[in-house]
């Protein structure tokens, strides 16, 4: 064990982080499907890491199960932040096969398949919402903000005092409107990005390190 | 989805209903009725917590030739105060529509209005 492994593992860091609050947090991207997410996780994981999280698609559910990199470093200023960041299938209250068919051309079997594993994914998302530090909600910039999932992810982390970023992705879209998202959710800090191009991200890590390594109290459910 | 000729059930369900009723129990009548082609509007909504394990169980059941999932509106959670909060008065849940998606469609939602479109010719009872 390295040096600065031991001083991790140390009572004295423990105490210190307890004081201090947190330097080593697990970080979920959460949102609704197509809105971005591992676009974003691949933005974050290229600056810092030189690697990527997954694949992306323009149709939706792309990703269908929860993937994670561990010890992810974010550096600002004289601060950092050491994460490990989990991508998680997008949430929705409804899937239906035949918009694979109809929308994007897919085969039945292959649109049953998928329909199949999002369902999966969407539960798995949830149950990763239990054990997580705090979360980079993903919404659309062009889309409307007020849907139940968003709102329901949200309630959920308020309940348990976890903070939460809002990423306003797609920045780089004719119609995005990040004003509206900072309207909708005035209690919360809204980023405007675009994970794609890159806009914007240093302002986002800078929050990252700032908010998710404040000390809090987490609330058991 | 088997279309049926007899229109479209809307249920408006007190609080009192509800309030007796386990969360679990509450999630269970909801997507029971839900699933049955019925479009629920709730006086008091469900907390956060409640509205996850929904989405959880419609997961669970969806099936792709009969159940593709529920459309759900809310509004946001009533504020608390301070000194509710230091007796640990939690947030209350707002009037709530929940129904099933291949039913009902959430066309807008903001702080003070929640615009749906039923499809038409798909209601059972």
């Amino acid at each position: 064990m390295g040096l600065l492994e031991r001083f991790r593992e140390s009572r004295f860091s423990k105490m210190m982080f307890k004081i201090f609050g947190k330097n080593h947090a697990k970080i979920g991207i959460y949102g609704p499907p197509n809105v971005g997410k591992t676009t974003l996780a691949n933005r974050i994981l290229r600056d810092w890491t030189g690697d990527i999280m997954g694949s992306v698609s323009e149709v939706p559910h792309e990703t269908r199960r929860a993937k994670w990199k561990n010890n992810i470093r974010i550096d600002n200023g004289g601060s950092s932040l050491t994460m490990d960041l989990v991508d998680t299938p997008g949430i929705a209250t409804k899937i239906d096969f035949k918009e694979f068919m109809n929308m994007y051309g897919m085969s039945k079997d292959d649109s049953r398949a998928r329909a199949k594993e999002a369902t999966e994914g969407v539960i798995e998302a949830i149950r990763w919402l239990e054990d997580i530090d705090g979360v980079v909600l993903v919404m659309d910039a062009t889309q409307d903000p007020f849907t139940q999932v968003n709102v329901t992810i949200i309630g959920n982390l308020e309940a348990r005092n976890l903070p939460i970023l809002i990423a306003a992705n797609k920045i780089d879209a004719e119609n995005a409107s990040p004003a509206t998202l900072k309207s909708a959710f005035p209690q919360h800090p809204v980023i405007p990005i675009s994970a794609l191009t890159g806009y914007n991200t240093e302002n986002l890590y800078s929050m990252m390190v700032k908010e998710f390594g404040k000390k809090r109290h987490k609330q058991r459910r | 989805m088997v279309k049926k000729d007899s229109g479209i059930t809307f249920n408006l369900i007190s609080h009192q209903k509800l309030e007796h009723f386990s969360s679990s129990d509450k999630l269970k009548y909801i997507l029971s009725e839900v699933k049955e082609g019925r479009i629920l509007v709730l006086e008091h909504g469900l907390t956060p917590t409640e509205q996850a394990q929904l989405i959880e169980h419609t997961m669970k059941e969806i099936n792709h030739d009969t159940f593709i999932g529920i459309e759900i509106g809310g509004y946001e959670n009533e504020k608390v105060g301070f000194f509710q909060r230091v007796f640990g008065v939690a947030k209350k849940p707002r009037m709530t529509v929940i129904g099933p998606a291949h039913l009902l469609r959430m066309v807008h939602k903001d702080n003070d209005m929640i615009e749906t479109t039923i499809i038409p010719g798909k209601g059972v009872n």
